[in-house]
């Protein structure tokens, strides 16, 4: 079955960064807050809230494409795509620290995973929650995890109620 | 998640008889916060200034100072000192407002008060350098009311005059930082001004202001509330009374007071006693009247009177959920705005008296002095009015009520330790040399649901008890343990260790003491003042085998109480960190260098065990400074060996 993915819906994002915190600390060694920010290597956040114009702004990490550049630009093969569920996943011990999927990736979703790790870094749709971190901590439910045909019929009922 | 640490029984029943009614509670409205935001939570959001808000990414790859170069000990710091400022103010008003109420009553434009406890006013009048002799009350009234007011405005740069009761180290320590409290509006301005943006920026000189407006409170503002109102209201005197939710009655007109100033639950219970009243209540069907408190209005009434205590701050809402209240009347400080969403489902009028606190949707009945005993039996003849209008079926009131002793002072507690013939601190202070008594304990301050919704308070007394901790309390912490029978020689004797145990059989005391309401932490201040000035167990406040907990701290205030005890030398325990969490220099400035400072200094422990241990690893500690002797019996809790070097 394909798993559900993360979306942002641009219209209720206010830019807080309350996923971005989560993020962090949903994948540190405590998982909790105030020890999280104590950890070394501190932990990383794997989604970024991104300005796109005036009074707009999204919240964005791996969108597990369809065709995935990073994938394709992968030399030692360590990304992957799960061709049942459609996630993308880097097999972290194989990782060379090329970078090559960082200047593919074109949301700049992934990232150095820590200055004394030279690993690569993305979204892994917190594997051991129900519902990752982030979209439980957007303060203005903003961020949905869903099926990708169930956000496009949210989509395109939005557009519809709107005309 | 928070509901599930709600110990309180009669709590729990209203709750979920509620729930399925589908009426929200501060529990629901907390849950559907949940998650909170980060950057508030670790004190790195700065609101300052229109060029932010800025925030500091506290895991580093982000921003890691604000647009104005402001970095997160500047942050950090300068949120803390304006909380605290806050904290302070709200005392500080409180207190100015009796000082006028003194100046009413000197000038002869009050109805329904009176001096009720002249030797302390000539006491306090000569403090503050005043001639007694040969002056009736209300000239002393007026000259002290004015002279209290001076305080506040006051522009030199002298001490405040309470401030001058402090042990001389503890003064000389305020000396040599420059924080000693000038005048108690001056300390808050200054504040004010000192965290605007582009001012202080140094954490620790920030700090030095944040300890200053909280001694402007402890040592000024709320020291003078609870002098003031003991003199207009008398001095508290050991009293029995009843706590919890069960107070309230099925077959009478119920009227609940909450808030902070005595200045308008005295007069409601004078009134609420008045013959023509009662009569009009028992011909609308009722057996009476009952009147009971809420918040420190409950503990204000409770110490001087005797009147039952409905609940603490979480079962504001609570209270009238259980559909017997005919009117709550309000005035400042704690009044959440749930009270009028909640009384929407029942017939209970909510009325706000404070031109200070006005809440939307709420009736409004102005309450001024000069007409205050008027006022008074105009609103409970709206709560005998409304009698008619409770729907009996709805009605759950549960039958929880536990007896209670309140009425404890710095002034009468040595009488009650040394008996009439040998009134003084000298069997407290010998009872702890000698080791029946490990050291003195506070436990004060609100009930939250992020954290025990109340339980917190019990289990640490409990704890502290039990290892010969005599615990001292105040606010909606002492409410707690009073519910749960800790504030009855009877119950509680029995949970206290050998030593304390002893102690308090001989004097008749239970082992925690209600001290009143949170401006009568100064109260704790003065008792801690005469255990130094008696001798033998420390010659300052920072050298005494004392420490004090508010675990489950919700308002600015409680910043302010920690603070001025801090300040003063003492160990503070709060359970959740103040939000200085997101700057470590900070949090080790005021939890680990402060103690080389003033003497005192922060810790933060949510597990209330581990908070009492923490604040008997502190006092042993002193224990030992001091070379007191061995504890007499065997503790249930002693450190093995990890005592840190000091």
């Amino acid at each position: 079955m394909e798993t559900k993915k993360i979306f942002c819906d641009i219209t209720k994002c206010v830019g807080c960064r309350a996923c971005e915190l989560a993020c962090a600390v949903e994948h540190s060694a405590t998982r909790d807050l105030f020890l999280a920010i104590l950890e070394s290597p501190r932990p990383k956040k794997r989604i970024d809230t991104q300005f796109i114009e005036k009074d707009v702004f999204q919240s964005i990490g791996c969108q597990h494409c369809d065709d995935p550049p990073c994938v394709e630009a992968c030399m030692a093969s360590c990304i992957h795509k799960d061709k049942k569920t459609g996630k993308v996943d880097i097999d972290t011990k194989r990782c060379v620290a090329c970078w090559m999927c960082i200047m593919a990736c074109p949301f700049a979703a992934i990232s150095r995973k820590a200055a004394t790790e030279n690993k690569a870094l993305k979204c892994d749709l917190c594997p051991e929650r129900e519902c990752p971190a982030c979209v439980d901590s957007c303060p203005t439910r903003a961020l949905y995890h869903e099926a990708r045909k169930d956000w496009a019929k949210r989509e395109k009922n939005k557009v519809l109620i709107k005309k | 998640m928070s509901r599930e640490k709600l110990k309180d029984k009669a709590s729990i029943k209203i709750l979920e008889a509620r729930k399925s009614e589908g009426m929200e509670t501060i529990w629901d409205r907390y849950e559907a916060q949940q998650p909170q935001c980060g950057f508030g939570l670790l004190g790195i959001c700065c609101r300052m200034c229109n060029m932010g808000p800025c925030r500091i990414d506290p895991f580093g790859t982000g921003p890691q100072k604000g647009a104005c170069g402001a970095t997160a000990d500047t942050i950090a710091a300068r949120d803390m000192t304006r909380q605290t400022a806050a904290g302070s103010a709200s005392h500080s008003d409180h207190a100015r407002d009796l000082g006028h109420t003194l100046i009413a009553i000197g000038k002869g434009t009050v109805q329904g008060y009176s001096i009720r406890d002249p030797y302390k006013l000539r006491i306090i009048a000569a403090e503050y350098g005043i001639k007694v002799e040969n002056k009736k009350d209300n000239e002393l009234a007026l000259e002290l009311g004015e002279r209290v007011l001076q305080e506040f405005g006051k522009q030199d740069d002298s001490q405040l005059t309470l401030s001058k009761r402090a042990p001389k180290r503890q003064q000389e320590i305020w000396k040599k930082l420059d924080i000693f409290p000038r005048g108690i509006d001056r300390e808050v301005v200054e504040t004010l001004a000192r965290t605007h943006e582009g001012m202080d920026q140094d954490y620790k000189n920030l700090i030095q202001s944040t300890m200053r407006v909280s001694l402007a409170d402890g040592w000024g503002g709320s020291m003078i509330a609870t002098e003031v109102s003991d003199i207009l209201f008398g001095s508290p005197k050991p009293i029995r009374a009843r706590a919890n939710l069960g107070v309230l009655k099925e077959d009478e007109v119920n009227i609940i007071i909450h808030g902070h100033e005595p200045t308008l639950s005295d007069v409601i219970v004078t009134a609420s006693q008045d013959p023509e009243l009662i009569k009009l209540a028992k011909e609308k069907g009722t057996k009476g009247i009952t009147v009971a408190g809420l918040c420190c209005t409950a503990n204000e009434i409770l110490v001087r009177r005797g009147i039952p205590v409905a609940g603490n701050f979480l079962q504001q809402e609570l209270s009238i959920l259980t559909g017997a209240v005919e009117i709550m009347v309000v005035d400042i400080q704690c009044v959440s705005p749930g009270i009028a969403q909640a009384a929407s489902h029942f017939h209970t009028k909510v009325i706000s008296t404070s031109a200070k606190a006005s809440i939307p949707g709420v009736e409004h009945i102005d309450f001024r002095e000069d007409n205050a005993l008027d006022t008074a039996k105009k609103i409970i003849k709206i709560a005998i009015d409304n009698y008619p209008n409770r729907d009996k079926t709805k009605v759950i009131i549960p039958k929880e009520a536990m007896d209670l002793v309140a009425g404890f002072t710095a002034e009468n507690i040595f009488y009650h330790l040394g008996g009439k013939f040998r009134a003084s601190y000298k069997p407290l202070n010998e009872n702890i040399a000698n080791g029946r008594i490990r050291g003195v304990a506070g436990v004060v301050g609100c009930d939250n649901p992020r954290m025990g919704s109340g339980s917190s308070h019990v289990a640490l007394v409990k704890e502290l008890i039990k290892n010969n901790v005599l615990v001292v309390q105040t606010g909606c912490a002492a409410i707690e343990c009073a519910k749960e029978g800790l504030l009855t020689p009877e119950t509680a004797i029995e949970m206290a260790g050998e030593g304390l145990k002893e102690v308090c059989k001989a004097v008749g005391i239970p082992p925690a003491l209600h001290l009143g309401s949170c401006v009568d932490n100064s109260r704790i201040l003065i008792a801690c003042t005469e255990m130094v000035k008696e001798g033998g167990i420390g010659k300052s406040l920072d050298e005494l085998p004392v420490a004090g907990a508010a675990l489950e701290w919700m308002a600015e205030k409680a910043m302010a109480i920690g603070w001025y005890f801090v300040a003063s030398g003492a160990l503070v325990v709060f359970g959740t960190p103040m939000r200085i969490s997101g700057s470590q220099a900070v949090y080790d400035y005021v939890t680990k260098d402060m103690e080389n400072i003033t003497g005192g200094k922060w810790a933060f422990e949510e597990d209330p065990i581990k908070a009492a241990h923490l604040m008997i690893d502190h006092i042993d500690r002193k224990r030992k400074a001091l070379k007191l002797a061995p504890m007499m019996y065997t503790q249930s809790y002693t450190v093995t060996g990890h005592l840190p070097s000091e």
